[in-house]
């Protein structure tokens, strides 16, 4: 093969400092809304995202539903029952903060999205009539048609709307810049975050990013058990960019996790088990409810919670008797009987019966404009299959009205994994945070899918519009830190980064991911032990001490490609070690432990958090709900966001249902400030 | 730090797959999808006016943000591997 001068310019050890009030690192969903809400608070704001922000993340190229809006105007539930809901779903390792926000402000992103250009509803009536569509308002529903607060949405023009918006409001972007590091100071005995540093990943500049307050929105860490270095980009649900580099940094700079004990058995990873998600015939998320049918072309029945059988394909979509609504979506995989929906009959039934694999999912036999809505809308509008599967399978001939699609193994998931091959997906965990989204560093707050127990685009649009209304506040109280300082640090950080360069015949970065990959899998898979998890730890301690320093790269591209398989590395470690911190096992977070078998005793029904102080592992212990009675916490802090809707309403130009508010002249702003709180207490708040 | 100088090489990585195919005659160069690819496997070529390399084909996403980006429809052509590629038959 030919060599090929690099194109870009030779950028190494040239250095460039970048100063704003808030900064923020991640350009994803998350990432936009929190610039956003600081730049509309008034703040200078840099953004630094690694790949294109216009494009960029878990949603870059799309998506298709938007779920808990549950103050659209249509809605028939409270935020306040959703979230609760989903807190008890999920037996309370469930981030009930976040979840809250999501729910109360999550339609109001939505609206701000139609105001940046995106379109969150049928403006050209193009499925006027259907059972899905509010006449009114032109909004479109998923899954619950009774309830209505799961929205369908045109999102693969969000990213692209988000971005002319953060042009205009002066933001300053960053991209193709990797953030590497978090600076961070010491007054008055506590740390606190006043910057960043980042690499430029075609040129190999180094930034430096000085700020009053910081939000971490840089995504979950991935390919720490599912790697294939021929198909990297395939390994994940997420992109390749998306890998943890954000928990890793804020490992090694001290900052708080919980729930990283929790991974569950492999869902998804198209490089090898699995079809890319919503490619196969299937009737999750973007395909619900398809029709399913057998090798034989006999219908599978779809029942209710009580296993009643459903007659038409209308009823997919409503709640049981006696039911008020049922949960859907991300992180929902086998729900609660109370919350549990309409599926097709079990696996285990359907071989009883005589049903006959393959299945296919058979659109040919659904009403028009449930057929239209999910083969042309969903699947058009879903990330990364409105190419390579709408129009890629449009272009090999399929008709929805005459072919049938085939599904793979047993499950909707079209894959069967193995126990050891696991991810961070299904709710996993992240950044441990108080009321504010803040972190146990003052300054440093975080948002998306860095919060623990994350799941959609709806919940890293609010979380990351609320973390960056209350950084903004934080960025009003202080002033920037001189930055020399840091530059101890920022020298040490230079060296590391650079270093692969220096290496001549050096190892390539894949073969290292392959290695802790296979680390992980053999070290903590399905069934975990301290033995097991402390040899884990050893081995990948002299990965880190041996290996990462033959690591070569020729270009900026493969260091951050090398960087990111140290980030990799510097996470696996923090989830072995999490894993030894819980000395039981645990159903709802998917953790089997064989020296210590008891499932879930009364005594460890709590969050187990855990840090890095001076090379140390800290463990913590945070109860259950320590996040207080949601809507009333939720309220206290946030007075002037409800008097902001209540006013716009008032004048008509707010269609939202407002929780509580009878009418706008009552309405009086009662904020909590500078709360103090331990965790447990009053909303733990981080004091 | 070693002061040494770095010159910068890339050769395009043997991948088992072909996600993307440029059709030379239709794409004009202008490097839009180069510029919205988030993984950033795409080159400039060094001439002008040619498609890009695809110097990293193993990390593509198939996002299709390339084909979406592109002014000149067929310029791009997106392809999962082949084992990816799920089948379809007549209804019953």
């Amino acid at each position: 093969m030919s060599q090929y001068q690099w194109p870009y310019r030779n950028e190494i050890n040239e250095e460039e400092e970048v100063t704003s009030d808030v900064l923020v690192l991640g350009g994803g969903i998350a990432g936009c809304y929190a610039a956003i809400a600081a730049a509309r608070k008034g703040q200078s704001v840099t953004l630094v995202e690694k790949g294109a922000t216009v494009r960029s993340g878990a949603a870059g190229s799309g998506f298709d539903h938007w779920e808990s809006a549950c103050t659209n105007p249509c809605s028939e539930v409270t935020p306040k029952e959703i979230a609760e809901a989903y807190v008890d779903e999920q037996d309370y390792y469930s981030n009930g903060i976040a979840h809250y926000i999501e729910c109360r402000e999550g339609y109001d992103r939505l609206l701000d999205m139609e105001s940046f250009g995106g379109k969150i509803r049928d403006t050209e009536g193009e499925f006027q009539g259907a059972e899905f569509r509010d006449e009114k308002t032109g909004l479109m529903f998923a899954y619950d048609y009774k309830n209505k607060f799961t929205i369908r949405v045109w999102g693969s023009g969000f990213k692209p709307a988000l971005y002319r918006e953060l042009k205009r409001l002066g933001v300053k972007i960053y991209d193709r810049t990797e953030a590497t590091s978090l600076l961070t100071c010491t007054e008055n005995g506590r740390k606190r975050g006043v910057g960043a540093t980042g690499m430029n990943v075609r040129t190999g500049k180094i930034l430096i990013f000085r700020a009053k307050s910081t939000i971490l929105t840089m995504s979950r860490p991935a390919r720490v058990w599912l790697f294939d270095p021929d198909l990297v980009g395939l390994c994940e649900f997420r992109p390749p960019q998306s890998i943890g580099s954000g928990h890793a940094m804020g490992w090694r700079a001290g900052i708080e996790f919980t729930m990283m004990e929790k991974s569950v058995k492999g869902e998804f990873s198209a490089a090898g088990r699995s079809f890319p998600p919503y490619s196969a015939g299937n009737n999750h998320n973007t395909w619900y409810a398809a029709t399913m049918v057998d090798a034989r072309g006999v219908e599978i029945p779809y029942v209710d919670r009580d296993g009643k059988e459903l007659s038409t394909v209308s009823q997919r979509y409503y709640p049981a008797e006696g039911q008020k609504f049922f949960l859907k979506g991300g992180v929902i995989d086998n729900p609660k009987y109370e919350y549990r929906g309409p599926e097709t009959l079990e696996f285990g039934e359907l071989m009883k019966r005589g049903y006959k694999l393959p299945f296919y999912a058979d659109l040919s036999r659904m009403p028009e404009a449930e057929r239209k809505v999910i083969w042309g809308m969903m699947v058009g509008e879903e990330g990364k299959t409105k190419i390579p599967v709408l129009q890629n399978y449009n272009q090999r001939g399929f008709d929805p009205t005459k072919h049938m699609l085939q599904s793979y193994g047993t499950g909707w998931q079209s894959a069967s994994f193995l126990p050891q091959e696991r991810q961070l997906f299904g709710a996993p965990g992240g950044i441990m945070h108080d009321w504010d989204l803040k972190t146990n560093i003052d300054g440093i707050y975080a948002a998306g899918d860095q919060l623990f127990a994350s799941d959609c685009c709806g919940f890293a649009a609010a979380t990351g519009y609320y973390a960056g209304r209350k950084a903004s506040e934080y960025a009003k109280t202080v002033d920037l830190t001189d930055i020399s300082q840091s530059r101890e640090e920022i020298e040490r950080e230079k060296e590391r980064l650079y270093a692969p360069l220096y290496v001549e015949n050096g190892m390539d970065w894949r073969e290292l991911n392959m290695a802790v990959a296979k680390a992980m899998q053999n070290y903590c898979g399905g069934i975990k032990c301290k033995d097991l998890l402390e040899e884990g730890i050893d081995l990948l301690k002299s990965y880190e001490r041996d290996i990462v320093p033959q690591i070569g790269c020729r270009n900026p591209h493969e260091l951050m490609r090398a960087h990111e398989v140290f980030d990799i590395l510097e996470v696996s470690q923090m989830i072995l070690h999490a894993c030894l911190l819980r000395e039981s096992s645990s159903e709802p977070l998917c953790f089997e432990r064989s020296d210590f078998p008891e499932i879930d005793p009364q005594e460890d029904k709590h969050f187990i958090t855990i840090k890095k102080e001076n090379g140390k592992i800290i463990k913590g212990i945070v109860p259950h709900g320590y996040f207080g009675e949601l809507e009333a916490e939720y309220e206290k802090r946030n007075g002037d966001y409800i008097a902001e809707l209540v006013k716009l309403q008032a004048e008509g130009r707010y269609d939202g249902k407002i929780p509580n508010i009878k009418s706008s002249s009552d309405y009086k702003i009662k904020t909590v400030k500078n709360f103090r709180a331990d965790n447990g207490e009053n909303g733990g708040g981080y004091e | 730090m070693s002061k040494k100088h770095i010159e910068f090489t890339a050769e395009p990585a043997f991948c088992s797959a072909r996600p993307i195919v440029f059709d030379s005659d239709i794409c004009v160069g202008c490097n839009r999808c180069a510029e919205v690819c988030q993984v950033d496997i795409l080159v400039p070529s060094v001439k002008k006016g040619e498609p890009p390399v695809v110097m990293f084909p193993g990390e593509c996403y198939y996002c299709g943000s390339c084909v979406m980006e592109c002014p000149n429809e067929g310029a791009i052509k997106l392809r999962h591997p082949l084992m990816n590629q799920a089948k379809f038959v007549p209804v019953k």
